[in-house]
């Protein structure tokens, strides 16, 4: 029998992610296990953009910092319970996706990448400097979502960092679900054809920039919750969550694992995550091995960790 | 008015940098069709080393020479040993790939030089000049004439000489320059070599001024990357004038509006910039080929 895609990512993703936690020894690892599944989150909406779409983006944590500050701001000023404002965050970002996305889809390749870059370091500038609304880059803390009194009320009594943990691992889940879905779709579809060729996918009457668009505003989603669940866990938000950096390093993950697929990104998104964890070990040579690493797995293995990985073992069945 | 003058000095010295960092990645992306994220490293290191070289008892402008040449070799070891190797590779991979020489590339500054800010004396002095009212350091004098003799002679470069007509023809094809005749694998060895000299030669004029530290390439790239995009990818020209364009934008922004959104203003103008001209402002239409 062969398992459809989506089935076979699902029964890889959820028995490690319900296994794992047998192999922690401490708390600690729960805390990184929930960072694992958020930037996975992340990546997974990277993946429909970059891996489904073509498209290249340098500014996704923008997006995050809306989601971000959402549930920071809107429970302090109009009341909304923290969680609603995470849905209410992601329609924002989605709203100024579809507005932003417009003009700057129509650039290609380097010229995508600076636009995007610029319309991140707009968000974080805000977030940064407007002290009066946002505490500017010392933060603002976020009131308690009152999730975790939630599972408690119904019998669930959970460590803080383990709650977490699965908390963020339903939600990883379902937003994978959600992604392969969407690949198997029509529009999953017309969006592969616009990656081949935009020129061909035009011949044959896929509306080029209408399905661009849809990629951009679904992976501004992704990220604005993955932003929203960092303000939730943490209960607390600074601006960093919409640095460059962070932009970069999901790219970075998605392509590092394999753009091509969910499961290959949120393999990139464990790595990545946890390399500095354990390079934590080394201090100061930290940046050094990161780089060298990120080098090494380009190079040799051009179409990403995962997907090189699996060509090796399927090499040796045939 | 002397305000003005003010801020076209503060915003020409700054203007002049990123139009050196924007030529560095011209250069290489027009042999290699590659963005190299690690410009801005090559800055860093051109200051550092000078800083360390100094120190180390050489005359000034001797540890100039060296930083910009040892610069220049570690430029032709990224080719040779990141680049070259993944020829052939999709476009967001070499993107990763030079991402990941400029964070390997800090992380050995860090451990070679540590976390504190480093200077050297300026060239002549730091008695600053008054003109009209306004006044300007000589070291920012250095750096402006920097930036206009490297582009001269780059531009003499590029349109007098064999080697600079065979990079040419490299940029416009690969394969064409190959069947010419064209070594185009050295066109690539000395297009790195001539960017990160140039990014260490930035990063030698303007640490007086800024002052420099392990990790002051990533604002310089980004802004040089941006002001590169402002111009045009791949046009020389573009590069400089995106440049002080750039540099100019921010003074104004930093002077007359708010100092913490001079960097939003210059995002601001390229977004507006590229949504009217998607090529920037001296860049070639390019039709897709199908």
């Amino acid at each position: 029998m062969r398992l459809s895609h989506k089935t076979a990512t699902l029964l890889v993703l959820i028995p490690l992610i319900v296994l794992a936690p047998i192999f922690f020894p401490s708390n600690f690892y729960y805390r990184v296990g929930s960072l694992i599944f958020i930037n996975g989150l992340a990546v997974t909406g990277m993946v429909i953009l970059i891996g489904y779409a073509g498209q290249i983006s340098l500014g996704h944590a923008g997006f995050a910092g809306i989601g971000a500050y959402s549930c920071a701001l809107m429970p302090v000023h109009w009341g909304i319970p923290p969680v609603a404002a995470a849905v209410l965050g992601a329609v924002i970002s989605a709203l100024l996706a579809w507005l932003v996305g417009r003009p700057i889809l129509r650039l290609k390749g380097y010229y995508l990448a600076v636009a995007t870059l610029g319309f991140g370091i707009l968000v974080y500038m805000v977030l940064t400097n407007e002290t009066w609304l946002t505490g500017g880059p010392d933060g603002m803390s976020v009131n308690d979502s009152g999730l975790r009194d939630m599972a408690e009320a119904v019998g669930i009594d959970l460590k803080n960092s383990q709650f977490w943990y699965w908390m963020c691992a339903i939600v990883l889940v379902i937003g994978v679900w959600l992604a392969m879905n969407l690949q198997d779709s029509p529009t999953g579809r017309a969006l592969r054809a616009v990656h081949g060729s935009e020129v061909a996918a035009r011949t044959v009457g896929v509306d080029v920039a209408r399905y661009k668009l849809q990629a951009f505003v679904i992976s501004a989603v992704y990220a604005s919750v993955a932003g929203s669940m960092v303000a939730l866990q943490n209960e607390f938000v600074t601006p960093d969550v919409a640095g460059y950096m962070h932009s970069i390093e999901w790219v970075t993950m998605t392509v590092l694992g394999g753009a091509g697929s969910v499961l290959g990104a949120i393999f990139g998104a464990a790595i990545l995550t946890t390399l500095p964890q354990v390079l934590t070990a080394f201090a100061e040579y930290e940046q050094l091995l990161l780089g060298l690493i990120m080098m090494l797995v380009m190079i040799f293995m051009r179409d990403g960790l995962l997907p090189s990985i699996m060509r090796r073992i399927r090499g040796k069945d045939e | 008015m002397s305000e003005l003058l003010q801020f076209l000095f503060s915003g020409l010295t700054v203007g002049a940098v990123y139009a050196l960092v924007a030529l560095g990645f011209t250069i290489i992306y027009n042999a290699s069709d590659v963005v190299n994220f690690a410009q801005g490293e090559f800055v860093m290191l051109g200051g550092m080393l000078t800083v360390f070289a100094y120190a180390a008892g050489l005359p000034l402008i001797l540890a100039a020479i060296v930083a910009i040449i040892v610069t220049a070799a570690v430029g032709v070891a990224l080719n040779k040993l990141a680049i070259e190797p993944a020829r052939g590779a999709p476009v967001v991979s070499l993107i990763i790939i030079t991402i990941g020489a400029s964070i390997f590339l800090r992380g050995v500054a860090q451990v070679l030089f540590g976390k504190q800010i480093h200077r050297f004396p300026s060239f002549s002095g730091d008695t600053p000049f008054r003109i009209g009212g306004a006044t300007i350091l000589p070291q920012s004098l250095w750096v402006i004439a920097g930036g206009l003799a490297v582009f001269y002679a780059l531009y003499l470069f590029f349109t007098k000489t064999l080697t600079g007509k065979a990079v040419l023809a490299t940029s416009n094809n690969r394969l064409a320059a190959q069947l010419v005749g064209i070594n185009t694998n050295w066109v690539m060895t000395l297009s790195f070599a001539l960017s990160a000299g140039i990014g260490a030669l930035a990063g030698v004029l303007v640490t007086p001024i800024t002052n420099t530290s392990y990790d002051v390439g990533i604002a310089l790239a980004l802004k040089g990357f941006a002001a590169a995009m402002l111009g045009g990818m791949g046009n020389p020209k573009g590069a400089l004038v995106g440049g002080i364009l750039l540099g100019i934008i921010e003074a104004m922004t930093a002077g007359y509006l708010s100092s913490q959104y001079k960097d939003a203003a210059a995002f601001v103008v390229i977004l507006l910039v590229l949504f009217i001209m998607p090529q920037g402002l001296f860049g070639a239409k390019q039709t897709e080929r199908v």
